[in-house]
């Protein structure tokens, strides 16, 4: 692809060239700020959400805790609130509604939104030098797309019945028939509604990244000269591009099963709640496992889309402050670009259990293992970056080096939940979780913090309290490892998920201590984040100023001002050198930055 | 910092490896296995353990080394390296055999648990009904047919002969169930619209030598729905009940006899 290209944003020149602000005409407060077509306000608004919503749907984990430590106990202070009609405590549907939407919140107003949605935006045209994303109105309508999704999802807690109850996978018949769960009236229909405005909105976001990184890249930045960040965006872009339209195509089909009875996924002849009712698919001729296939054919590709960009934030940290070039720059890509092609092949993994053709099984076994290939392949790289640094231990590069450590958990984990045979007795239990939670806790938050770190002040133009930020990590990455780690030995006992209460069982009742323990973690966990929010909001204003390049790191963005201008850059740019000329012999100082030129190519590309 | 930061992700190693170890001692580890799937299971289980602790335990130590060694304050420039191909073609080699050699080590088991061509011979036992939130058992009766007259239907317990393949047909009234025993390592969603064959053996070694089992694993288990099935998922228990070949003839007969009785005097 030459780096040449013609721009497709009108009105802002050619790629490369001079991209001072012509039009000097103040925007008000609400096109500035609110209905804002600039990338770094849209991408700081998703930001902000995404925080919010963290925080919402980590209070579910709040519950959700409580209810494993102490089942069916009075819940201090906010019992007498939320449940004065079940005797302050969480009833056994509400229970369902929480792990339910904990789910679908952390997963599609957290994670994604927090990764792609704010570093996307706010990075990929900084760090390939454009001044802006190529379809700005599109960017704008993508984070208004959300809101509305966020609305259904909050609004569905409000309905008769409450809020959806079938887990975050949804699964019919349980969610399409209304008189299987409290949760599945008007609850699940807002559900599903909150899914396809969240898909419209990473869509437009997807369809933006893929142009702006193809068409928009400063003369010289080639494709091999990204940055991995970039390529993780793009990758992941690529992914939502091909898998999300079958969620919203099976989100609908699954609305009408619900509101019209068209039986898709509902099979004939159900007995629901002891009578046979005539509209609960006397005819139906539907089949439940469709669903399944179709759901995790994006769901599964969207487990890679909240861990890739984590992977590419993660070795853009840790080369800047380990101060090295990226070891094995292109076995990174490839090996990115393998674990999201074999991620639409996996998918079944989710079904071994479920009664699909065991033949079918077996094939994604073997697919589902070898995933673990490129993944061991990066963390490799990690380590070899690692060796022979020279680490700086900011708040930034703990979180990093945090995401290696606890990415390599849920990593190897997952090797048991690949095999069949052995899947078959852990599935459904808490390994699962503990698992999940370790690629996208502790694989994507701590990503996602090393990020706000990493460039708080390319955003905001001031640093982040370096003091607060690391004491933040030390209580995060202790409490985290509390919480999940032990999720482990629960699975192998056999301790299954979404249990309110799986203490009447023999088997599970020894194991409640173990849930205190996990439980008095997590409210750790939690309440250590103030540190967080206080660091961020305090810095947010009275942080220290910084200049352009405070971490002296070599890519494109650290070229802007902090914060950058509208058009993000105030000078002419051109592309030198890769992205990690970290310790360049080439130089005195011990990094190039890209757009510095040494001579005639002289660096290696 | 520096030591404060190897001394956590020390610990994590540490502690990583520890609970593992420790585990059994507080009583989350692997239940006893007693179905013919469970001593096989039980093995690739182990084996995928030491794959993985091997990698843990390596991949850890050289970060904790890393971060160790390589955050001295240091004046001088870092190694200048954009990596090595040979590197790079090892770490890539080895891990692919090692995980091929685990996928092909899953196929015969798999296999054996659930391929249709190694179904056991013979009718199944029972239909197990699943539904909001209970467990029902339909036995055929002294016809062996199902839907007809004497049919008798076991709520909650499942008995079942110890020692020998027991097939039973997995359905479900409304939403999707799971069928699962943690001391048989088995599990199957009962997935409405479908009849799923399912088959386990529970083992009755013979360890007096005297040519038939001692009928140890005679007893109950636990049955326990493992799919969400609404907001009673958590209390859907049921029981499988093994019991010595006698003792399942005489326990049908007796239902039987119950069920066909009911109402009538004789």
């Amino acid at each position: 692809m030459s780096s040449s290209s013609s721009s497709v944003h009108p009105g802002m020149g050619a790629p490369g060239t001079v991209r001072v602000d012509h039009d000097h005409h103040e925007l008000g407060f609400w096109r500035k700020y609110i209905f804002s077509t600039d990338h770094k306000v849209i991408g700081i608004q998703f930001m902000l959400t995404g925080l919010v919503m963290f925080l919402i749907g980590g209070l579910m984990a709040m519950a959700i805790r409580w209810q494993l430590a102490w089942p069916w106990t009075e819940m201090p202070i906010v019992g007498k609130l939320l449940f004065p009609e079940t005797g302050k405590v969480i009833s056994p549907e509400f229970y369902t509604m929480l792990f339910t939407m904990h789910g679908t919140i952390m997963i599609f107003f957290v994670i994604i939104p927090l990764l792609t949605g704010a570093f996307g935006n706010f990075l990929i045209p900084l760090m390939i030098g454009a001044p802006d994303m190529a379809f700005p109105k599109l960017n704008m309508i993508g984070y208004w797309a959300m809101v509305p999704g966020i609305g259904f999802a909050l609004a569905s807690f409000f309905v008769e019945g409450g809020g959806a109850a079938s887990g975050w996978t949804a699964y019919p018949p349980l969610s399409t028939i209304e008189s299987a769960a409290p949760g599945s009236g008007q609850g699940q229909t807002l559900w599903l509604l909150a899914l396809t405005w969240s898909g419209v909105s990473s869509m437009t976001g997807a369809v933006n990244y893929v142009t702006t990184i193809v068409k928009m890249r400063a003369p010289g930045m080639t494709m091999m000269r990204m940055p991995l960040t970039i390529w993780a965006l793009l990758i992941s872009a690529l992914l939502q591009l091909f898998a999300l339209p079958v969620l919203t195509a099976a989100s609908i089909l699954q609305i009408l099963d619900r509101v019209i009875d068209t039986g898709f996924f509902t099979p004939t002849n159900l007995i629901v709640n002891q009578f046979n009712s005539e509209g609960v698919g006397a005819a139906a001729g539907g089949q439940p496992l469709l669903w399944q296939h179709l759901f995790w054919f994006y769901s599964h590709p969207a487990v890679y889309i909240m861990v890739v960009p984590a992977m590419g934030l993660a070795s853009d940290v840790i080369a800047a402050h380990a101060r090295k070039p990226i070891f094995g720059y292109k076995p990174m890509v490839y090996s990115m670009s393998a674990i999201a092609g074999l991620g639409f092949i996996v998918w079944g993994h989710h079904m071994f259990a479920s009664g699909m053709n065991p033949a079918l099984g077996m094939t994604f076994m073997v697919s589902t293992i070898m995933i673990a290939l490129p993944s061991a392949v990066k963390v490799f790289n990690w380590l070899g970056t690692l060796w022979g640094s020279r680490i700086q231990l900011t708040a930034a590069m703990l979180n990093a080096l945090g995401f290696v450590a606890m990415f390599i958990i849920g990593g190897l984990s997952g090797i048991w939940m690949a095999a069949t045979p052995v899947d078959i007795y852990i599935h459904d239990t808490y390994i699962v979780v503990g698992h999940f939670h370790y690629v996208v806790f502790g694989g994507s938050v701590f990503a996602i913090w090393a990020g706000i770190y990493h460039w708080f002040p390319k955003m905001f133009g001031r640093m982040m309290n370096e003091t607060l930020g690391k004491l933040h990590f030390i209580g995060s990455f202790i409490f985290t490892n509390g919480v999940f780690y032990l999720m482990h030995q629960l699975g192998i006992a056999g301790l299954m998920r979404r249990t309110a209460d799986p203490y009447d069982y023999e088997a599970f009742a020894h194991l409640q201590p173990i849930n205190k323990i996990i439980s008095i973690c997590a409210f750790c966990l939690f309440a250590w984040q103030l540190i967080f929010v206080y660091n961020f909001f305090q810095s947010m204003f009275w942080g220290k100023r910084v200049g352009r390049n405070p971490w002296k790191a070599t890519t494109v963005e650290w070229d802007a001002p902090s914060p950058p201008g509208h058009g993000n850059f105030d000078h002419e740019l051109a592309v030198h050198c890769g992205p990690y000329e970290y310790a360049s012999p080439l130089v005195e100082e011990d990094y190039l930055p890209q757009t510095r030129d040494v001579g005639v190519e002289k660096a290696k590309a | 910092m520096r030591f404060l930061a190897t001394l956590l992700f020390l610990a994590l190693l540490v502690f990583g490896v520890w609970s593992f170890q420790a585990a059994e001692s507080f009583g989350a580890w692997l239940p006893p296995h007693v179905s013919s799937f469970g001593a096989e299971i039980d093995f690739l289980f182990n084996l995928i353990l030491w794959m993985v602790a091997f990698f843990f335990v390596l991949t850890e130590g050289v970060l904790v080394y890393c971060i160790w060694r390589f955050s001295k304050k240091d004046p001088s420039k870092a190694l200048f390296s954009h990596g090595s191909h040979k590197l790079e073609m090892l770490w890539t080699a080895i891990p692919a055999v090692l995980l091929l050699v685990i996928a092909f080590a899953q196929m015969s088991a798999w296999a054996n648990m659930r391929f249709e061509s190694k179904l056991p011979d013979g009718e199944p036992i029972a239909i197990a009904w699943a539904s909001q939130f209970d467990w029902r058992f339909q036995y055929p009766g002294a016809d062996g047919e199902f839907g007809t007259m004497d049919d008798f239907e076991s709520a909650y317990e499942f008995v079942v002969p110890v020692g020998e393949p027991v097939k039973f047909i997995l359905r479900s009234r409304d939403v999707i169930h799971s069928f699962s025993v943690p001391q048989f390592r088995l599990k199957q969603d009962a997935m409405p619209g479908m009849a799923i064959p399912v088959w386990f053996k529970v083992e009755d070694p013979d360890n007096d030598g005297d040519g038939v089992g001692d009928g140890d694993n005679a007893g109950d288990y636990e049955l326990i729905c493992m799919e969400l099935c609404g907001w009673g998922h958590y209390k859907m228990a049921g029981m499988v009940r093994a019991l010595p070949r006698d003792e399942y003839d005489a326990w049908v007969l007796d239902q039987q006899a119950h069920f066909m009785s009911n109402g009538i005097e004789e």
